[in-house]
C-alpha cells in the first residue's frame, strides 16, 4: 500500500533518514533547514528505530560527531546550509581520507558570507570540487523534488557504502521549504553488528577477541605512503564515475539547443521547454542527477547534434565550467543566472535563449 | 618482615636516556651507563645490590623499558 | 643483576601488551608516555580492551593510535569531544575515551569540551596539561603561564596582551554534567599511582553513565620548556602545581570545597 504524504523537503529527507535505516544524525540549526533535525527530534526514532539524533553545538561540533559515528560503523547524517557547510568543510575532508561513508545535506541558501535565507546553487564548486583542503570528491546528488529528496537520501546512503565514501546531497532553500506530495519508502532495518562487523570490518567499535585492533586516521606522514592513499583514492572516484552517473534527458533528440540545468533551475527550465516548442524552437533540457560524477558523456555525445548549450544555474556560473570541460569547444555553452535566491523565470530564460542563439 | 629482594630488566634499547628514574630509587642502585645504546642515548641500568623490586623505577618511565622481578628470601 | 630471580613467578611490573612495541615518538622524559602506559594498564587490567574506542587528538600525542593497542580513531584538532560523543552515544555499552592536550582541549577544542562536558557525556576525558603546543615546536597555549616564555611569547606570556592561564577543569567542574573532575601528575611514582587509580576510578564510572569524568595530567615539556625532564619536572612542581594545583575538584557530582 503506499504511502503517500505531503511534506516539505526538509521533512521528507529526515523521515527518509529515519526509514533508510540511519543510526544517527548530528547537527545544528540554520535556516532554511532546520526542520529536518525539527522533524527527527518531534518523530523519537529513538523509539521508532533506535537511532540517535542529538544537536551539537555547532556545525564543526556535528561533522566530526558524523566522523566518530561513521569510524564505529555506524551509518550516519548531518544537515546544514551554506554558511555552516562551509565550517563542515575541514571534517569533510577528514572524513573524505579517512573513506568513511556518511551522508552530508546542503539546503543551500543565497551567498556569499551571510548571504539570506533564499534558494541558491552557488555552493557547486564546494560541492563538487571539493570545499576543503586535498584533492578529494564526494558523490554529490541534486534532488529536484521532494520526492526525490526522500529517495536520494535512500540511494546516498548505499552508494556512501559501496565506495566508502562521503555522499552529499545538494538541495536548496526552495525545495527543502516547499511541500510536494512524496511517496515514502517502507522502513528498512538499521544494520545488524554482525552486518556492520562483515560490511565494515575495518570499523573501530571495540575489537573482537585476537582480530587484530583497528585505526581510523587521515594521517600519513611519510609521503610515499600518502601519495600511494592518494591514487587509491583517485582511482576510487574513477570507478565512481564510471557507474554512477545519473541524469535526465527531456526532449533531446531532436534539440538543436540544449539547457543544462540541475535540482530547482531544472523545473524553471522544463517550464522553458514547453514555451520554446509551442514557438516551434527545438529546445531540449539535461538534467544533471549526480553533479558528481559529472555526465560528461551524454553532454559530449550531444555536443556533436546541436548548435548550443545554455547552463542556467542560480549562481553565478559554476556548473557551466564543467559543461564547458565535457562540450570542449566545440559548440558556444552559454550560461544564465539569478544570484542572491533570485528565481530565473521561465519566460525570461526563453528570452535568453532567443538573444544568445539568435533565434 | 620477610626480606625482600628485586632485580630489574632494562630493555636498554629502547630506553632514551631520561633519567627520570634515577632520583626515584629509594636505594639508589641504578645508574645512567657510560654506554649508549643504537641511538645514541645512555641508557639506565642496574649497578647496586640491594634492590628491592619496589617498581618505583618501572612505574615513572615513560616508554616502559624496566621489568621488574621481586622474591622474599 | 641475579639472573635466577628473573622468572615468572617473581615478575611484578612489566609493560603491558596493550602497549605496542613502536617506539614512542616522543621526547625523553615527556608525561606523555607515562600517561598512555597507565591508561593501557588500567583497560588491560579491567580486560575491557575488546570494548574501549579512543579517540587521539592533533598535538603530540596525535600518533596515540601508533602506541595505544586498541581500536582508536584520529580526531582533527580539538575534536575528540566530538567524536568520543557520537562513539558512546551509537555504542552505549563500549568505553569511550579522548586524549587531548591543552591546545586541543582548551584552545581550539574549547567549545567541543565545554559542550560535552555540559551534556553529561558518558565518556573519559583525559587531558595533558604541559602549558604549551609541544608538536608544533613550543609556541604558547591557553595554560602557558604568565610570564613563561615561548616561541611565540618569546619575553614571557604578558597577562595584560594574552590573558591569564585558563583553568579549564576548574571552568568544567562547574557544569552538572561532570560526575568526576581531578587534577593529577606522572611525574614521580606517587604521582604515577594516584593516576592510576583515578584513571581506573574514571573508567569504573563510566559503566554507570553518570556523566563525565574528566582527567587532567599537568605535565612537562622537556623540549619547549628547554630543560632536561628531571629540570623540567622540578620546575614544573615550583611553577605549574601552584597554578594547577594537583588533586580531586569534584568527586561523586559534588564540588570538593577547600
Amino acid at each position: 500500500m503506499k504511502e503517500l504524504r505531503l511534506m516539505k523537503g526538509n521533512e521528507a529527507m529526515a523521515e527518509a533518514a529515519i526509514r533508510a535505516g540511519f543510526d544517527g544524525y548530528f547537527g545544528y540549526p540554520i535556516t532554511p533547514q532546520s526542520e529536518v533535525m525539527e522533524h527527527l527530534q518531534k518523530e523519537r526514532p529513538a523509539i521508532r528505530t533506535g537511532m540517535v539524533v542529538l544537536q551539537a553545538e555547532s556545525e564543526v561540533a556535528s561533522i566530526n560527531m558524523v566522523y566518530g559515528g561513521a569510524a564505529s560503523g555506524k551509518n550516519v547524517l548531518t544537515s546544514s546550509s551554506s554558511p555552516g557547510i562551509s565550517l563542515m568543510q575541514e571534517g569533510i575532508s577528514y572524513i573524505a581520507a579517512a573513506e568513511l561513508p556518511c551522508l552530508i545535506i546542503n539546503v543551500v541558501r543565497g551567498g556569499p558570507g551571510l548571504g539570506d535565507i533564499q534558494a541558491a546553487q552557488s555552493d557547486y564548486f564546494q560541492a563538487v570540487k571539493g570545499g576543503g583542503h586535498g584533492d578529494y570528491r564526494l558523490i554529490v546528488l541534486a534532488p529536484s523534488s521532494v520526492q526525490e529528496c526522500s529517495d536520494f537520501v535512500k540511494l546516498a546512503l548505499e552508494l556512501a557504502n559501496k565506495y566508502n565514501n562521503p555522499a552529499m546531497l545538494l538541495s536548496d532553500g526552495a525545495i527543502g521549504q516547499m511541500m510536494e506530495k512524496v511517496e515514502l519508502f517502507p522502513q528498512q532495518p538499521r544494520w545488524t553488528l554482525e552486518e556492520i562487523r562483515k560490511k565494515k570490518p575495518w570499523a573501530t567499535n571495540g575489537r573482537l577477541f585476537n582480530q587484530e585492533r583497528h585505526i581510523v586516521t587521515s594521517l600519513h606522514l611519510i609521503p610515499e605512503k600518502l601519495e600511494a592513499h592518494n591514487n587509491h583514492l583517485q582511482a576510487k572516484y574513477k570507478e565512481i564515475e564510471k557507474n554512477e552517473v545519473r541524469y535526465e534527458e527531456i526532449k533531446c533528440d531532436d534539440a538543436e539547443y540544449i539547457i543544462v540545468a540541475y535540482g530547482l533551475a531544472s523545473r524553471t527550465a522544463q517550464k522553458t521547454l514547453q514555451l520554446a516548442r509551442a514557438e516551434g524552437i527545438k529546445l531540449g533540457l539535461i538534467r544533471p542527477i549526480t553533479l558528481f560524477p559529472f555526465p560528461k558523456i551524454p553532454i559530449s555525445t550531444y555536443a556533436e547534434k546541436v548548435k548550443g548549450f545554455l547552463t542556467l544555474e542560480m549562481s553565478a556560473g559554476q556548473m557551466v565550467e564543467d559543461v564547458r570541460l565535457a562540450v570542449n569547444g566545440r559548440v558556444p555553452v552559454e550560461f544564465y543566472g539569478r544570484t542572491g535566491g533570485m528565481l530565473p523565470a521561465p519566460d525570461e530564460v526563453l528570452a535568453v535563449v532567443k538573444n544568445v542563439f539568435k533565434i | 618482615m620477610a626480606k625482600v629482594k628485586g632485580t630489574i630488566v632494562v630493555d636498554t634499547e629502547t630506553c632514551k636516556g631520561c633519567e627520570v628514574c634515577i632520583p626515584v630509587c629509594p636505594t639508589n642502585v641504578i645508574a645512567m651507563s657510560a654506554k649508549v645504546n643504537s641511538k645514541g642515548y645512555n641508557y639506565m641500568n642496574l649497578v647496586g645490590e640491594d634492590c628491592t623490586g619496589c617498581t618505583n623505577c618501572a612505574v615513572v618511565c615513560p616508554d616502559g623499558v624496566i621489568t621488574v622481578y621481586r622474591v622474599k628470601v | 643483576m641475579n639472573i635466577e630471580m628473573i622468572k615468572p613467578e617473581n615478575l611484578v611490573y612489566t609493560k603491558t601488551k596493550l602497549m605496542t612495541d613502536n617506539a614512542l615518538s616522543y621526547c625523553p622524559g615527556c608525561g606523555h608516555g607515562t600517561a598512555h602506559r597507565i591508561i593501557m594498564e588500567v583497560i588491560d587490567e579491567m580486560g575491557i580492551q575488546e570494548d574501549t574506542i579512543g579517540i587521539a587528538p592533533v598535538g603530540c600525542s596525535v600518533l596515540a593510535y601508533e602506541f595505544m593497542n586498541i581500536d582508536m580513531q584520529e580526531a582533527s584538532h580539538g575534536r575528540a569531544p566530538a567524536l568520543a560523543t557520537a562513539v558512546k552515544r551509537l555504542w552505549p555499552d563500549k568505553y569511550v575515551f579522548s586524549y587531548q592536550g591543552d591546545g586541543d582541549l582548551a584552545a581550539i577544542g574549547t567549545a567541543e569540551t565545554i559542550h560535552a562536558c555540559n551534556r553529561g557525556e558518558n565518556i573519559v576525558m583525559i587531558f595533558i596539561n604541559n602549558g604549551i603546543y609541544g608538536m608544533t615546536g613550543g609556541q604558547m597555549a591557553p595554560t602557558t603561564l604568565p610570564n613563561m616564555k615561548t616561541a611565540t611569547s618569546p619575553y614571557g606570556r604578558d597577562v595584560k596582551e594574552m590573558g591569564h592561564p585558563l583553568k579549564m577543569t576548574e571552568l568544567i567542574a562547574q557544569l552538572p554534567g561532570t560526575y568526576y573532575v581531578t587534577r593529577q601528575a606522572v611525574h614521580k611514582p606517587a604521582n604515577v599511582r594516584k593516576t592510576k587509580k583515578a584513571i581506573r576510578k574514571a573508567f569504573e564510572l563510566s559503566k554507570e553513565n553518570v556523566g563525565v569524568c574528566f582527567i587532567e595530567i599537568v605535565s612537562n615539556c622537556n623540549s619547549g620548556w628547554k630543560m632536561r625532564p628531571n629540570e623540567a619536572n622540578i620546575w614544573m612542581e615550583d611553577n605549574m602545581f601552584p597554578f594547577f594545583p594537583l588533586g580531586d575538584i569534584k568527586v561523586d557530582g559534588q564540588l570538593i570545597t577547600k
